[in-house]
Order: structure tokens, then sequence, then C-alpha cells
């Protein structure tokens, strides 16, 4: 597989990502509504908003991991319509704050659980761990490892897990300036494949992506 | 490998390496069966009739208290997200991570019943019933308590309140488990019961697994 | 029955039917009473058989309520609407109420009869796990910051406890245990005397009567408890911009 040409290989050439009037609330608060938004295949949309105003909780209605109040989301490919399960299992990637790593575990137990529980193969984990300057990390555990560093393991999983629509919640806050530019570097190579990013940010990201703010209904 | 392998293992590792798993479920077990001949009084022949319900207090204490954070967890560290987005549906998940309970915490206590029951004065004869309906036992618990698990994701209190969702539920198999131990030392045959411990356990698993799924769809709804 | 679930339309329906209910429950419930009061005493029981006046509607009504519930959880499992988890909700305190009641003018029946307060048969051991079903509903409801994650969670647990209520009702029909088998309800036509027969219908009747205006009045104070809510949440967005 070869990463820096960011070929896509999880069986959905281009899937863009439609939104349609879409309403979020939590609890009692109507964070966002009618929220349209269409990402073309290729292309990047960096969410903004100031603190609460949903961003996270988009990327997570999205993911289909918390139901919209209203709106519709649609996942196609080439104009043919995925079903939302498929799509949401098979050809989408969130990163959030919260990474799922068992801080006990190595970093590589719990990077190969990860990819592989998202249809990676082991071939793809060295190839990630790489392009991530992860070599010397693998064989400690979780805890060890520092924000940058563990952020870092997190995002190795779109690389090794190959999947079209990668949703990341601030991937790039705990990062030195090298990794954002690597990075960077990296989330083109997504999109020159053909893949798209959505990417809740509060500092710009560096690459060229739309701009969407979200909130104001509040 | 395939996903639900994966996963199995995951969840075994982790029961292993977070905590000691089994021993800490063994110690357990253990540590109620001290307690009751100091507090019943040390005559084996009157321990022994009280030695199936106590056996099965303890064994469903123990499935219990480990039990309360199956899902927990998960949701606090987001591994609950990477989970909906695999390949599995949430029945898979929650068989799985039943299995995985039942394997490294259930079948442990289900043996450790074995010197506790000798200690409560039971005779070896009566072992293979018991280490039986133990085993079948604390599947069912496990499926129920992953139900409970699953309901309770979120929770602002997550130990007791699994407790009284789970405890009633959990009533069948300790009657006919041990109705079974009672039947045998009465001189009638524990078949009946037996059959309607499994039948139990498996109602637990199909109910304890769809409503689990629907546990953990609510969570993130 | 569909169209109920719009509140509005619930509150509309609903509202002539409530107080009539309480009217009617109320007058029932005085004249069973007093004709309990006034039946023959039992050749076998004594005074005691008026206890059965109490006894046997509250818990029928349990279980009917707890049917109720689970229903209730069913059609919000399905529908989402917010009303059937409202009708789930206000079912638990009268059901919890009825069942109570019980199982303890089922223990007072039974120390004079059995010569025990209490024994672990089918039917008593169910009716308790009954019992606890309702508390497990309410505390899990309660549980949680999220509404409606409370409702959900609730929802499937109060579906699940539906097993519960033909373990009840057949406990002592498949087990040979000491609570007497069905004598009202059963094939072949009821065994109970007419003197015995007409006031525990009058009874039975009074207490469904009640569940209904409590049942009503409680989903309607909670659709109003929801609308305050509302206004009050929009009246501080208003004032934050």
């Amino acid at each position: 597989m070869d990463i820096e040409s960011g070929s896509q290989n999880d069986g959905a050439g281009m899937i863009r990502l439609t939104l349609e009037g879409v309403a979020v609330r939590r609890g009692e608060r109507r964070l966002f509504e009618d929220l349209n938004l269409s990402v073309r295949p290729g292309e990047a949309v960096a969410l903004t908003g100031a603190n609460g105003a949903g961003k996270s909780s988009l990327l997570r209605a999205i993911a289909g991991l918390l139901t919209p109040e209203a709106g519709r989301m649609r996942f196609d490919d080439n104009g043919q319509d995925l079903d939302l399960e498929v799509a949401r299992t098979r050809h989408l990637h969130l990163i959030g704050h919260q990474d799922g790593f068992r801080s006990g575990r190595t970093a590589r137990d719990e990077l190969a659980f990860q990819v592989g529980w998202c249809g990676g193969g082991p071939g793809g984990i060295d190839e990630a761990v790489r392009a991530l300057g992860l070599e010397g990390l693998m064989d400690l555990e979780v805890r060890r490892l520092s924000a940058g560093q563990r952020r870092r393991l997190a995002l190795a999983r779109l690389l090794a897990a190959p999947r079209s629509v990668w949703l990341l919640d601030e991937p790039l806050s705990p990062l030195d300036a090298r990794w954002r530019a690597e990075v960077g570097q990296l989330m083109q190579a997504h999109l020159a494949g053909g893949g798209i990013i959505l990417a809740a940010v509060h500092d710009p990201l560096p690459i060229p992506a739309r701009t969407c703010e979200i909130g104001g209904t509040a | 490998m395939s996903a639900a392998l994966l996963l199995l293992r995951r969840e075994m590792a982790l029961s292993w390496n977070g905590g000691g798993g089994p021993l800490l479920a063994c110690g357990f077990l253990l540590s109620l069966a001290v307690i009751v001949p100091l507090g019943a009084g040390p005559r084996l022949d009157q321990l022994a009739s009280l030695a199936p319900g106590l056996v099965w207090l303890a064994l469903s204490l123990a499935s219990l208290l480990t039990l309360e954070r199956l899902f927990e967890r998960d949701f606090e560290d987001g591994t609950l997200d990477l989970l909906a987005l695999g390949p599995l549906p949430d029945e898979g998940v929650v068989v799985l991570k039943a299995l995985a309970h039942w394997l490294t915490i259930g079948l442990p206590l289900a043996a450790m019943t074995l010197p506790v029951g000798i200690s409560l004065g039971l005779t070896p004869a009566q072992l293979p019933l018991l280490a039986l309906t133990a085993a079948v036992g604390a599947l069912a618990f496990s499926v129920t308590g992953a139900l409970g698990a699953a309901l309770a994701i979120g929770a602002r209190k997550g130990g007791l309140l699994i407790a009284v969702i789970v405890l009633p539920l959990f009533l069948p198999p300790v009657i006919f488990g041990a109705g079974a131990l009672v039947a045998q030392a009465d001189g009638r045959s524990p078949g009946p019961a037996l059959a309607l411990l499994c039948a139990c356990a498996l109602v637990a698993v199909v109910i304890g697994v769809l409503a689990g799924a629907a546990g953990l769809r609510g969570s993130r709804t | 029955m569909f169209g109920l679930a719009n509140p509005d339309r619930f509150m509309r329906v609903t509202r002539p039917l409530v107080g009539p209910l309480w009217v009617i429950a109320a007058v029932l419930l005085a004249v069973g009473s007093v004709w309990a009061f006034r039946v023959p005493e039992d050749a076998l029981q004594g005074d005691t058989v008026r206890i059965l006046f109490i006894h046997v509607p509250a818990a029928s009504l349990g279980l009917a309520v707890y049917a109720s519930l689970g229903i209730s959880c069913l059609f919000y499992l399905i529908f989402r609407h917010s009303l059937a988890d409202a009708a789930a909700r206000a079912a638990v305190l009268p059901g919890a109420a009825f069942t109570g009641l019980a199982l303890i003018t089922g223990a007072l029946w039974g120390q004079p009869m059995w010569g025990t307060w209490w024994v672990w048969d089918a039917r008593l051991t169910s009716m308790l796990v009954l019992f606890l079903l309702y508390i497990a509903y309410a505390v899990l409801r309660g549980a949680f910051d999220d509404e409606g994650r409370g409702a959900r969670a609730a929802s499937v647990l109060g579906l699940v406890g539906l097993i519960n209520l033909p373990i009840v009702k057949f406990s002592v029909d498949w087990w040979n245990t000491l609570h007497q088998p069905a004598s009202l309800l059963r094939a072949g036509g009821t065994s109970l005397d007419p003197a015995y027969l007409w006031p525990l219908l009058v009874m039975m009747t009074a207490w469904l009567l009640l569940f209904l205006a409590v049942w009503l009045t409680a989903i309607r104070t909670e659709v109003v408890r929801r609308r305050v809510l509302a206004i009050r949440a929009r009246r501080a967005r208003e004032a934050q911009g």
C-alpha cells in the first residue's frame, strides 16, 4: 500500500457526504439547526465555531453516534447512495478526544486492535507507524506516551485502515509544529486519493480547506 | 483474523490485565465462603444444608461485581464509539463481551465453587453437579449482567444501580441451580431442575443480547 | 389510539374524563368497602376473608399496571413518543403501591391462615420480583442526566420485565405451591360464592378506576411539567440574546 499517493482501498472509490437541514440538540439545548453542507471527494472542510457550538456533536452525528433532531445525511459513491450503516461501519473514521486506548496496554496491541477492528491489515500498521514516527514507541504502554505521541498513535489508524471519510475532532491540537506539518501532508495525500476530511478546529488546518461556521442559532 | 475473534481476544486480555480479573473474582468468592462458617457455626452437617444457597449467593455477587464496569470503561474512554464504527452489529459486541466475561471469570468462578462446596460440607459425589450448574448459571449471569451494564451506561450511580436492575433477573437461575443441588441431596433426580436451569440460561442469552444491544444503541442516540 | 400520541389531543380528550373517574372510583370504593364488611364470615377463614377484598384487587392491579407499563415502554421504543414514556413513568408509583399492598395484605392473611407471614412459594416470590422490577424501572429511569437516555434505557428494562407477568399468573398452576390457584378467572367459570363474588367485582372495578384516575392525572401533570420546562428554556434563551 502506498500511503504517499493516498491510495484508497476501502472499496468505495469516491464518496461524497451531504448534510441537508441537520439540527442537533443536546438535552434541552439546540446546538444548531438547518445545517446544509456538501463535501466532495478530495475536499477538506474545517468546522469552526465557539466552544460548545456543536462541532464535536456534528461529527458524532455524522458518525451515527448521536441522533440528529432533524435533517438528512447521505453518503453517495458517484451518485449512488450508500446504506448509512454500511457507510459508517466501512468507509468512515472518527478520531475524537477520547481515543479508546487502554492506558495499561502497549501501543502495539492497542493499535493492532483498532486497525484490525476497522478492517486494516498488519502490513498497513508498519507503514503507518513509520509515517507517524512511532517506531521506537510501539512497545511502550499507552500511558507512558505524551499527549502528542498518543494523538499520533490514534491518527495511525487513519493510514493503516484506509477509509474514505475522515472525521477529525481537533486533530492537531496536541501536536508540535513539525508534526502538524507532517500530518498536514498525510491529509493532503488522503485528499489527493479522493478522500474527504471534516475537521473541527480552532487553528486553521495546514491544508487548503473550506470553512464552515457552526452555531449561531443560540 | 476476523473482527469477532479480535474483540474476544482483546476482552479476555483486558480481563486478565486490568485488575486481575479471575483472581479478584475468585478471591472475593473465597472471602465470602470464609465468613459464612464463622457466622453460622462450623458444624459441617448444618453448613451442608446451607451450601447450595451460599454458593449461589457468592457466585451471583462475584459475577455482579465484576460485570459492573463491562461497558462503562469503554464508554468513558471512547472505545464504544470505535466499536460502533466496526463491522459487528451491537448484538455481536454484547455477545462477545459477555462471552469473554464468562470464559475469563464465570468459568474460573464455577471451578472455585468446588473447594468452597467441600469446605461447606458437600460430599464429593455432589461436586460434578455443583460445577455443572455453576458453569451454566455463570453463563446466565454474564449475559444478564451485560444487559444491566449496557442499560446503565453513563448513569450517575453505576454499581448499586446495576445490582438493582440485574439481581431480580438473576433469580430464576438461582432457583433452579440451587434446586438441582437440593433435589440431588434429597435423593431425587436433579434432571428437571437442571433442564429448567439450561432453559433459563438460553432465555437469558437471547433476551440479554437483544436488550443489551438496545441499551448500547440507546447510549448513543 | 395513535391520535392520542399527540400531547395536545391527549390533553383535550382526557380533560373531561379525569374528574368523573375520580368520583366514580371513590363512590365504588366506598360501596365496596362497606359491602365487604357486611358479607357473612367464611366457614374456614372467619373474618380474615375480608382482607381478600383488598388483597385480590391489589394483586390483580399490580399485574395489570405492570402490563400497561410494559406496553407503554414498547410504544416508546417503537414510536419514540414522549407521551408513552410519561405513561410508563406515571404507572410506576401506583403499580408498586398495589403490589406492595398485595404483599402486605397477603402476609396479614397468611399469618392466621397458614400460620406464617411469608413462604417462599412461586406466587409470593414472583410477586416480590414484580415489586423489585417496579423499583428497578424507577431507579434506572431517574439515573441519567439526559432525559431521553433514561427513557430509552428504562423502557428496555420495562419491556424485559414483562416476562415476569406470565410467571406470576401461572405460578400457582405450574408449581404445586401453598398459594391457592385462581378461583375468579379460570376455565369452567368462577368457583366463588356469589355472596363474595359481587362485592369483589365492585372492589376490583373501583381499584381499576382509581388506577386510571391516578394514571391519567399523573400523565397530564407530566405533560404540563414538560411544557413549563420548555417555556422556561425558551425564556432563558430569549433573555440571553
